[in-house]
């Protein structure tokens, strides 16, 4: 088999030197009406070009041909083929995590960097590298206020994601943290006037998303203000991060959960993705995950090592922050490179461009008959949309023209059958915008 | 600077390594200078909007201070650079114990980037999704297979997750028959990752200590398990790399007492394909995918944490599930006993499929896998076992475990030999773990090293076992060839630097990189 590098004789010979007859000697501490007689029944062996044909086959089976208006935490965005190129050296590929600083100081330089970047761009002191993705950032960073604040109440708004509230819920069910939800106001923002003094003051935290899963952007200061004053803290949670090229990034918040997947992680069906925790240099020993520090050596050369493991399971077991181990480095670095690419210019004309987009086409389909936008408040690239029947069974006839429609927000929200969520950033073009609008306009006139 | 030449490093028997040069490179944010970009976008096709205007001004920021300007020719070097600094697997042998860092395919990278795969959205709706959902449905089929289990769920993400997923499987079907119970029962030899998720699924952690054999005493087991435990979570094979003998008793004194056996799967390396823990009593257990099934590490991550569990748990799995129905796959949300979601759309589906390119490569072949992984650490035992002491005399799978016992009365421990393994040209074992053995040794070399990497680490651990008695200093001291030395851990955590600062009265002027030399030497293969 060709991934392993042995002969036959050369099996025979270690076998020889190990002093054992046969394999099967190697495996007799297992009892013998456990160990399997017959092979698995497993579908290969295959050649790569076999592997390479499977997947191909399989890719042909998904979405290729249709132009999709779909984002809601994950978005089609610009690459560079050097991130690509930089990821799959070997060096960063198939490395370890850098536990053995020596060996390892490309990995912890580029963490650092990491770190730096995600601070630069939440508006935050420190960002750790990394959590799973948003959605377990998003349930890490309430376990953490709730550490921080000794309070076992969260004032979630229902803006936030639905699938992150799903998560949330699931890690804080058996943790005794009592989930309050919170609606929207016309404008599509978190309602700060329906959040209860009774219920603020027992809070741990107000959580919020910006721009929210509607796409509108919130009013920080008002729900910080709130928060502080009743001793909660304020979560602000972020699933698109190139919002934060051109929109104030949210320095009200004491703890920013982020999904950093539009910098230059392809959406891959909902994973890997990357994500992050920033917040106030003060909470940092509550905070979970993996930190690189500066550090330096006994003859005084500046190096970068994993610090603060006294937080982390390996160390602390059952007292940890956390129980995160295995986190996403590999897609951390993907945003670093990527982010360095675009910097500090590219940035803000990526976010100014996708901005721009999504204006137009909020332009191009509120002039179509029967589709109005719902939502007054401020939106960047994504925004809601209300036809005048239900959005599935607009979807199905778009279908027809190879475009995946918006997301029907009925799935997440009840009693929003028309209403869909669309997604425009950078990579949609004008030409697409217009072939969307103009079969919506087809449809909707039959 | 080390002045120790090449020759010094090939009398002393170095053979693996050699010093060459490598080059300096300071933070990304010192070499930026105002004005330079590496990555154009294409024109803007549609009206340019004015951010302000359309979102109005106070929701409107300046631009990002200090955020790095470099082009890309700088963003190549840099990052080249950088890597150049690390060991990986693509270089040599990565001994880590219970780490499993094996070959990571190449194909697989391709596999994943593929059009059609990389490009897809969670939510885009099943009809187009055929192709993802059939790779989920399939390497599902293969993971049941191999551990023998009845269903399975493959949206956690990380081993830790998939801990926790089958915490809250155990609770949640514990719950359905009336009780909870409080109490999850761990060995002393057990990963940190365990307890830590005990918590989160608010169980007490009850530790339990091995017997002098480093296994599971079952006359004082049988004490443990009280109406108030609800599983048992165990290492197999424990993390001495010894198979757990009594695991089919243990699992019938739970079973008969109503709780449930759980096994962590780090250490399936040793069982693929030779005994499936479905069959010896297991309940629920997770996968690393990123150890057993070879997707690549990547610096710390990603990975995945598949679970598989027998039937009784099935109720429970976290939604959503991949169905098939006449040949249709579908994403299946409506699952009323279910956990919940543990993480938002799929799971690391990019992950899910490399592991099944992995599978696919092997097929039933997957045992030799797992036979050349003990063949090459009891390989590698026999050859060391007379220079280092074996606490626990006990058959080997896939890893050994040693401890520093006999070097220590030169006062070297076990971290020094693994520094001085660096000099030498390998990654080191890793070092004070399971916690049971004092200044552990812990040694996987998996399936994926030749014998002549095995005989090449062989034969450093045993000059260093000869150093250390000869000339301890030189390990202690250890590692010498490296770009940095040992770094003061401890200062680092009481003042944490965490990220890069603008420096005051900064001047337009370009920083100089920190380091004063052009380039500094590292040991390669």
């Amino acid at each position: 088999m060709r991934y392993l590098p042995k002969s036959q004789s050369e099996r025979r010979e270690m076998l020889d030197a190990i002093g054992a007859k046969s394999i099967e000697k190697l495996f007799e501490t297992i009892p013998a009406k456990y160990r399997l007689n017959e092979l698995l029944n497993l579908p290969g062996p295959l050649s790569e070009m076999e592997i390479i044909d499977y997947f191909k086959a399989r890719a042909a089976e998904n979405s290729r041909g249709f132009t999709s208006f779909l984002g809601a935490g994950v978005y089609q965005h610009v690459k560079s083929v050097v991130t690509d190129a930089l990821v799959q050296r070997g060096e960063f590929l198939t490395s370890y995590t850098p536990y053995q600083a020596e060996i390892s100081q490309g990995t912890l330089q580029a963490i650092f960097e990491f770190q730096t970047l995600m601070a630069q761009l939440t508006g935050q002191e420190v960002a750790n590298a990394s959590m799973y993705d948003g959605s377990t950032a998003l349930t890490e960073a309430v376990l953490m206020a709730e550490r921080l604040t000794r309070r076992h109440r969260v004032l979630v708004a229902n803006t936030v994601h639905p699938e992150y509230r799903q998560v949330l819920a699931t890690y804080a069910k058996h943790l005794g943290i009592q989930i309050e939800e919170f609606g929207f106001t016309a404008s599509g923002q978190a309602d700060l006037n329906s959040l209860r003094d009774a219920s603020l003051s027992e809070a741990a935290a107000i959580v919020v998303q910006s721009p929210n899963f509607f796409g509108v952007l919130e009013n920080l200061a008002p729900f910080a203000e709130r928060a502080h004053a009743t001793g909660a803290l304020l979560v602000d949670c972020i699933t698109e991060p190139v919002s934060l090229g051109i929109v104030k990034p949210p320095e009200e918040a004491d703890i920013v959960a982020l999904e950093a997947q539009s910098f230059g992680v392809p959406p891959s069906y909902g994973g890997p993705f990357v994500g992050v925790i920033a917040a106030r240099e003060k909470f940092v020993r509550q905070m979970p995950g993996r930190l690189a520090g500066e550090a330096l050596d006994a003859e005084g050369r500046r190096g970068f090592c994993l610090t603060l493991a006294t937080r982390e399971q390996h160390i602390r077991r059952e007292k940890a922050t956390s129980n995160i181990c295995t986190n996403e480095a590999l897609y951390a670095l993907v945003v670093t490179i990527h982010l360095c690419l675009l910097g500090k210019e590219g940035l803000r004309e990526l976010a100014g461009q996708n901005l721009s987009k999504a204006r137009f086409a909020q332009e191009q389909l509120k002039k179509i008959p029967g589709v109005t936008l719902p939502f007054s408040g401020a939106t960047f690239n994504e925004f809601v949309v209300e036809f005048p029947r239900p959005v599935t069974q607009v979807n199905q006839k778009l279908a027809a023209e190879k475009i995946i429609g918006p997301l029907a927000l009925e799935k997440y929200y009840s009693g929003m059958a028309n209403r869909g969520l669309v997604c425009i950033t950078e990579t949609m073009s004008r030409t697409e915008i217009e072939r969307f609008t103009a079969a919506l306009r087809k449809i909707l006139a039959n | 600077m080390n002045q120790r030449t090449t020759d010094e490093m090939e009398a002393i028997g170095i053979k693996k390594a050699r010093r060459h040069v490598s080059q300096n490179e300071g933070l990304i944010f010192d070499k930026s200078v105002r004005g330079k970009r590496g990555m154009e976008l294409p024109p803007l096709d549609v009206p340019s909007v004015d951010p302000a205007n359309a979102l109005g001004a106070e929701f409107v920021r300046d631009g990002i201070e200090g955020f790095p300007e470099v082009s890309e020719i700088e963003v190549i070097r840099h990052f080249t650079r950088l890597s150049t600094w690390n060991y990986a697997i693509d270089l040599g042998m990565y001994p880590l114990g219970s780490c499993t860092m094996k070959y990571n395919p190449r194909v697989n990278e391709f596999v994943a980037r593929l059009e059609g795969l990389a490009t897809e959205h969670p939510l885009q709706p099943d009809e187009v999704s055929q192709g993802c959902l059939r790779i989920i449905h399939d390497l599902q089929k293969c993971l049941l297979e191999i551990t023998g289990m009845d269903a399975a769920s493959l949206e956690p993400v990380a081993g830790a997750q998939g801990e926790l997923t089958g915490l809250l499987l155990i609770r949640a079907y514990l719950e359905s028959k009336g009780n909870p119970r409080k109490k999850v029962l761990i060995p002393d030899s057990a990963h940190g990752t365990n307890p830590a998720s005990v918590v989160i699924a608010n169980y007490e952690v009850q530790n339990i200590k091995s017997n002098e054999r480093g296994q599971i005493d079952i006359a004082h087991f049988r004490e443990f398990v009280t109406e108030d435990v609800a599983a048992l979570m165990i290492t197999n094979p424990s993390t001495l790399g010894v198979y757990e003998e009594n695991i089919a008793e243990i699992a019938e004194i739970l079973h008969s007492r109503g709780a449930l056996l759980y096994m962590d799967g780090a250490n399936m390396n040793a069982l693929a394909g030779v005994t499936r823990p479905g069959d010896f009593g297991v309940d629920v257990m997770h996968l690393n995918l990123h150890k057993t099934f070879s997707t690549p590490h990547g610096g710390g991550g990603p990975g995945a944490g598949p679970v598989t569990v027998k039937k009784i748990l099935e109720p429970f799995l976290p939604v959503p599930v991949v169905t098939q129905t006449n040949g249709k796959f579908a994403l299946d949300y409506n699952r009323p006993q279910s956990i919940g979601r543990v993480r938002a759309y799929c799971g690391n589906f990019g992950v899910l499929l490399r592991a099944l390119a992995y599978t696919l490569a092997y097929g039933p072949g997957i045992r030799q896998t797992t036979e050349d992984a003990v063949l090459n650490a009891n390989y590698i035992r026999k050859h060391l076992e007379d220079l280092y002491e074996l606490p626990y005399n006990l058959p080997s799978m896939h890893e050994v475990v040693f401890s520093d016992a006999r070097q220590r009365k030169h006062g070297v421990n076990t971290m020094d030999i693994a520094k001085r393994l660096i000099d030498y040209g390998f990654h080191p074992y890793t070092t004070a773990f399971p916690l049971i053995v004092p200044g552990a040794l812990m040694i996987e070399p998996t399936e994926s090293e030749s014998r002549e990497e095995c005989d090449l680490f062989i034969e450093a651990m045993r000059s260093i076992a000869t150093e250390a008695e000869t000339n301890p200093e030189i390990v202690k001291t250890a590692p010498h060839a490296t770009r940095v030395g040992r770094l003061d851990e401890v200062a680092a955590a009481r003042r944490p630097i965490l990220r890069w600062k603008p420096k005051q009265n900064q001047n337009a002027q370009k920083q100089v990189a920190t380091h004063g030399e052009k380039a500094h030497i590292i040991p390669t293969a």
